[in-house]
């Protein structure tokens, strides 16, 4: 019975006539108790240690102390990684949407075939793991192999030079992991454009480009909000490519976490890092999304 | 005219452009792993199969590379598991816990995953149950137990009604309506929902590193490691087999599924 909230009584009633039982409801125990035991426990956990008294076990000393989110703010090397992966994020977003957008466009006005070959690429560098990409582009910026090597038979540079450690390289590689965010969130949007709405517009006289900035932009507003969203969120939560590809000082929030959670063992620290770095994403989300709203 | 054959012109070298950068990095990768020599260089100056034969012999690459599948498809089990009822009673009866439910079942896919990896490494610590595979089973099926669940509702979304409503008028329990209309429909979005579990959990690198990597290396954990000691062509193997697995799944999930469809398009051309 407990299965069963009030305003389902009439359903329940109903049901329970037809079948005289639970109708199998039961199974819906295995989900519950999966997320209940393994997420929202964790998770109440998490905020548990994070003002959990730092000492000697990796899990603090129990007690209530906010030392942690103290300790947090003072580090200034924490709060400028937190300031720099937030800009980072918005330009990785920023530069993705105004790429995936016309792309995305292009693809949904294409046949099946062509749309389903174009997916499952793109589909598939999605997946790709963001150790096996920072990998590649640290193999394709480097001197012996890479894209300077093209530069110089170009034409366009003296001689191969190493690309990477640099901001440029974290930039282009974070791009490369956002764009097929951004390109599958505006797709299901895009895809229920009607085409003729465009041709209307071209028989008026307005001309392609025209005609998708005043007809497809506008129509794809809600669409782009979200899309800004979850590009901002892969790109603030990002890890390897930062690391691999920058200088310490173009280390994001996530690279501090981990050492305050692994090299540090300070699980206190590293909660509250945790939550502070939530709360914060949370904030810019709520953001652009007011931002995306206000102006319909 | 012209204007529009100008815009179809621009088109295409954006698309190939856009194509270019998707696409270069993984080239290169590709080119070097035939290379015969250890030393880097693309186009391979001698064509060799040398580092797929030097992967495939490596018990450390193979082992991670078990690893991965294991935790792979264990975690693809579990999370299909547990979105298929949340979703079933959600399409027949509109339960308040199912919309919990999925609500709770989508929400990890969109936290930070450095947030997840400290929040699962909290919890296995406190229980005193650190550095076991199924921690990293479970981690990935709740992370990604949002693709089921989006994937099953789509597949239930799409069953007629009407179907239901004759079958029970034929006298059809409700297991044999389950069995003979509800199952063979949603069958395909059930296995595509799997298969995204499967292909990103196999991707997976920072969860896997905090939760289990100090005792365990899945092949991501395994690269990013090498990728510290030092450049191997044997990694750019291990790049590769990944490319084709992606491939090769999510063609899988085209040919089994309506891929335009799941990922949210309505029209169908």
């Amino acid at each position: 019975m407990t299965l069963v909230s009030p305003p389902d009584l009439s359903r329940y009633a109903r049901f329970v006539q037809r079948t005289g039982r639970l109708g199998g409801r039961w199974v819906l125990a295995w989900p519950a108790v999966i997320l209940g035991i393994f997420f929202v426990i964790p998770f109440l956990l998490l905020l548990r240690v994070s003002v959990a008294e730092s000492g000697f076990g990796a899990m603090g000393n129990g007690g209530f102390t906010a030392a942690s989110y103290l300790a947090a703010f003072q580090n200034d090397v924490f709060v400028y990684s937190v300031v720099f992966s937030v800009v980072l994020a918005a330009v990785v977003a920023l530069i993705s949407i105004a790429a995936g957008f016309p792309f995305t466009y292009a693809i949904t006005r294409m046949s099946r075939r062509a749309q389903v070959c174009w997916l499952v690429f793109v589909l598939m560098t999605l997946s790709l793991s963001e150790v096996l990409i920072t990998f590649a582009w640290q193999v394709m910026l480097a001197k012996r192999v890479g894209i300077s090597n093209l530069l110089v038979w170009l034409g366009l540079m003296a001689e191969p030079v190493s690309l990477s450690p640099n901001l440029g390289a974290v930039l282009a590689c974070l791009v490369y992991l956002v764009i097929p965010f951004t390109v599958l969130v505006l797709f299901p949007g895009m895809s229920r454009i009607d085409p003729q709405m465009a041709e209307a517009a071209r028989t008026m006289g307005a001309t392609p480009a025209r005609t998708f900035f005043t007809i497809i932009v506008p129509i794809m507003r809600g669409p782009i909000v979200t899309c800004l969203m979850m590009s901002f969120i892969v790109g603030i939560g990002s890890y390897v490519a930062p690391m691999v590809l920058g200088r310490p000082e173009h280390w994001t929030v996530a690279i501090l976490i981990s050492k305050a959670a692994t090299a540090s063992n300070d699980m206190p620290l590293a909660s509250a890092m945790s939550v502070l770095f939530l709360a914060v994403a949370s904030v810019i989300c709520l953001i652009i999304y007011r931002l995306g709203v206000r102006k319909v | 005219m012209n204007n529009v054959r100008m815009a179809a012109a621009s088109r295409n070298l954006f698309l190939f452009l856009f194509a270019a950068f998707l696409s270069m990095p993984l080239i290169i990768v590709a080119g070097v792993s035939f290379n015969a020599t250890r030393r880097m260089s693309f186009p391979p100056q001698q064509w060799s199969l040398h580092w797929y034969a030097d992967f495939f012999g490596d018990p450390g690459w193979m082992g991670a590379l078990e690893l991965s599948l294991f935790v792979g498809v264990a975690s693809a089990l579990l999370a299909a598991s547990a979105a298929l009822p949340i979703c079933y009673f959600g399409w027949k009866y509109m339960m308040r816990l199912t919309t919990v439910l999925t609500g709770l079942g989508s929400l990890p896919f969109m936290l930070p995953p450095i947030v997840l990896a400290v929040v699962f490494l909290v919890f296995w610590s406190l229980l005193g149950h650190v550095g076991q595979v199924e921690d990293l089973v479970i981690a990935h099926g709740i992370v990604f137990m949002q693709l089921p669940i989006a994937a099953m509702a789509l597949g239930f979304r799409s069953i007629d009604r009407a179907l239901i409503d004759a079958a029970g008028t034929l006298g059809a329990r409700d297991e044999d309506v389950f069995r003979t209309i509800v199952l063979p429909i949603v069958l395909p979005y059930i296995v595509s929902g799997a298969l995204f579990v499967f292909l990103l959990s196999l991707n997976e690198y920072i969860i896997a590193q905090m939760v289990v990597g100090f005792a365990m290396e899945t092949l991501p954990v395994k690269i990013f490691n090498s990728l510290r000691t030092g450049f191997s062509p044997s990694m750019c193997v291990g790049a590769v087999l990944f490319m084709l697995v992606g491939l090769v799944g999510y063609s899988l999930i085209a040919w089994i599924g309506d891929l335009p469809k799941l990922l949210g398009s309505e029209s169908a051309k």
